[in-house]
């Protein structure tokens, strides 16, 4: 008994000291990006086409490039997402089909992301015809996050108290109408996490996009989603390892631009999710 | 008039046996109270009646049920609900404003005209003595509202969608001795144009509003009778130590 209080304190210690030592890499990750990034970033940075091989002028195309294939990731991937999730958290019985969807989506969450890449690459680009293009890259993509989005809004959904369901019904509302005005509309901060997490997925992966739309250098903007175009992370890892000569501080300050935007979609939707909390009413 | 008849009424959720072999009938305009311990069935009798117990996975059910003279099952299930009410254990109201609360199901039967909703919303609410608390916030969460008030919410919004019966799953269990006054009071003024079924763990109150009064035991019902005459004479003994405290 005398030693319990001494014990206590030790473990405490260790669990604090765990806890402290994830806050490290993220901290140390933030500094050194923006210490070394910032000095790349300026007007020109942001808004000019690569020049010199990729050794100066800006990053323009990227960043657009990022943007449309996020959006179109997510366009694809949400409405399929959501309409899955409210499947199978508010229809599905428990049986075998039903079994080997879910078993199916936990699956699609553990293939590798340049798996994802092969794929979009034989099924998109090259059965589809679509070609090395945005709509390729962006539907490779929408694959890739739809488990997380799935996932997410499942448990959303499912994190509805059920009394408010049966009050619904009671009332002599339908299954319908009850998912539509009742569980939905309560649901929506969770499918924005899930969103979130997609969209921070969906813009910094590398793989998926290498064969299905990521150009290797493309001083231009992408005239209609048919065309290819070059992304963030591609082009960190192009300026990185496949360009010499490049200036440490144009490599840091992609990644800066890259961590900036996917902190920023994820603010976006942070703010949206607060103020459908602040509405919500119990 | 008879409202429901249950003819050698089983159910069961998965193994579970819940009711069995139930023969009862409902009145029109009377208040049934059903009471029993807990586990006795009495409030998987009451879901019966507008077939909430569907929702129950490993739900089954056999023998008769009718309401109105019309088999329960072949009922359309969203019109048997609106036409039987029902007012749950805890107060439950909607995340919505009170108004919205009480005119959800309005809505949901298709009505749109504003000033006829709001028409709807002010009876129902007077018919639960809540109006003239509320009358000047209708458009407050109805979450602000006391456990009292949450709970004639929920009595208005059943009634604003007219039904014809009305099931009550121990509505004042979580409600002081005031509030559960006061829904009573409702309850009795509301027998003259609704049939009433009250499930309760409140033996007194069983004694106070209902006309007559069944005692389930174990999913079995033991006895129905005159009010007066299950607190007075009950015929089965264990109908007499259940009321008179001696288990439950």
């Amino acid at each position: 008994m005398r030693n319990t209080k001494g014990v206590q304190k030790i473990a405490f210690f260790f669990l604090f000291l765990a806890t402290l030592l994830i806050v490290v890499p993220v901290g140390l990750i933030v500094v050194i990006i923006i210490q070394k990034g910032l000095p790349a970033i300026n007007w020109q940075f942001l808004s000019d086409i690569p020049r010199q091989g990729m050794r100066a002028g800006g990053i323009f195309p990227a960043i657009i490039g990022t943007f449309y294939l996020v959006l179109g990731a997510i366009i694809f991937a949400l409405p399929i997402g959501l309409l899955a999730a409210i499947y199978l958290s508010e229809y599905a019985k428990d049986n075998v089909l039903n079994r080997i969807i879910k078993l199916a989506i936990v699956n699609l969450s553990g293939v590798p992301s340049v798996v994802y890449g092969l794929f979009g690459l034989a099924l998109f680009v090259v059965f589809l015809k679509f070609g090395a293009s945005i709509l390729s890259g962006s539907l490779t993509l929408g694959i890739m996050i739809l488990p997380i989005i799935i996932t997410t809004s499942r448990e959303a959904l499912e994190s509805v108290p059920q009394s408010f369901r049966e009050v619904s019904l009671s009332l002599g509302a339908s299954k319908w109408q009850t998912i539509r005005h009742i569980v939905l509309p309560n649901a929506i901060p969770g499918i924005l996490t899930g969103t979130i997490l997609g969209l921070g997925r969906a813009a910094g992966e590398t793989a998926p996009i290498l064969f299905t739309v990521a150009a290797f250098y493309l001083p231009q903007l992408p005239k209609s989603i048919f065309d290819q175009a070059m992304a963030l992370p591609y082009h960190l890892y192009v300026i990185s390892t496949q360009v010499p000569n490049v200036d440490e501080k144009i490599r840091y300050g992609t990644a800066l631009v890259l961590l900036s935007l996917v902190l920023f979609m994820n603010l976006v939707a942070i703010i949206i999710r607060y103020n459908f909390r602040k509405k919500k009413k119990w | 008039m008879v409202k429901f008849t249950a003819r050698n009424l089983n159910i069961w959720f998965g193994q579970i046996h819940a009711l069995k072999n139930v023969n009862i009938e409902v009145e029109a305009n009377e208040i049934l109270s059903v009471i029993g311990p807990s586990n006795s069935g009495k409030t998987s009798f009451l879901r019966m009646l507008n077939r909430l117990n569907d929702l129950n996975p490993g739900f089954k059910m056999n023998g008769e049920l009718e309401f109105d003279k019309e088999e329960i099952r072949k009922i359309d299930v969203e019109i048997l609900r609106k036409r039987v009410g029902m007012v749950f254990a805890l107060p439950l109201p909607l995340p919505l404003s009170i108004l919205e609360n009480v005119a959800y199901g309005v809505r949901m039967h298709g009505e749109k005209d504003r000033n006829r909703i709001s028409e709807i919303v002010e009876r129902s609410l007077k018919q639960a003595y809540l109006w003239d608390e509320v009358k000047d916030r209708l458009n407050v969460s109805a979450f602000k509202l006391s456990g009292g008030q949450q709970q004639r919410l929920c009595i208005a919004r059943t009634l604003a969608v007219e039904p014809e019966v009305i099931l009550f799953d121990e509505p004042c269990s979580g409600l002081d001795p005031i509030s559960t006054a006061k829904v009573e009071e409702a309850m009795l003024k509301l027998k003259k144009d609704y049939t009433i079924v009250l499930v309760t763990n409140n033996v007194k109150q069983a004694a106070r509003v209902g006309d007559r009064t069944a005692f389930f035991l174990s999913g079995e019902l033991v006895e129905l009778d005159r009010t007066e005459k299950i607190f007075t004479a009950p015929s089965d003994t264990r109908t007499d130590g259940y009321i008179r405290g001696k288990f439950g």
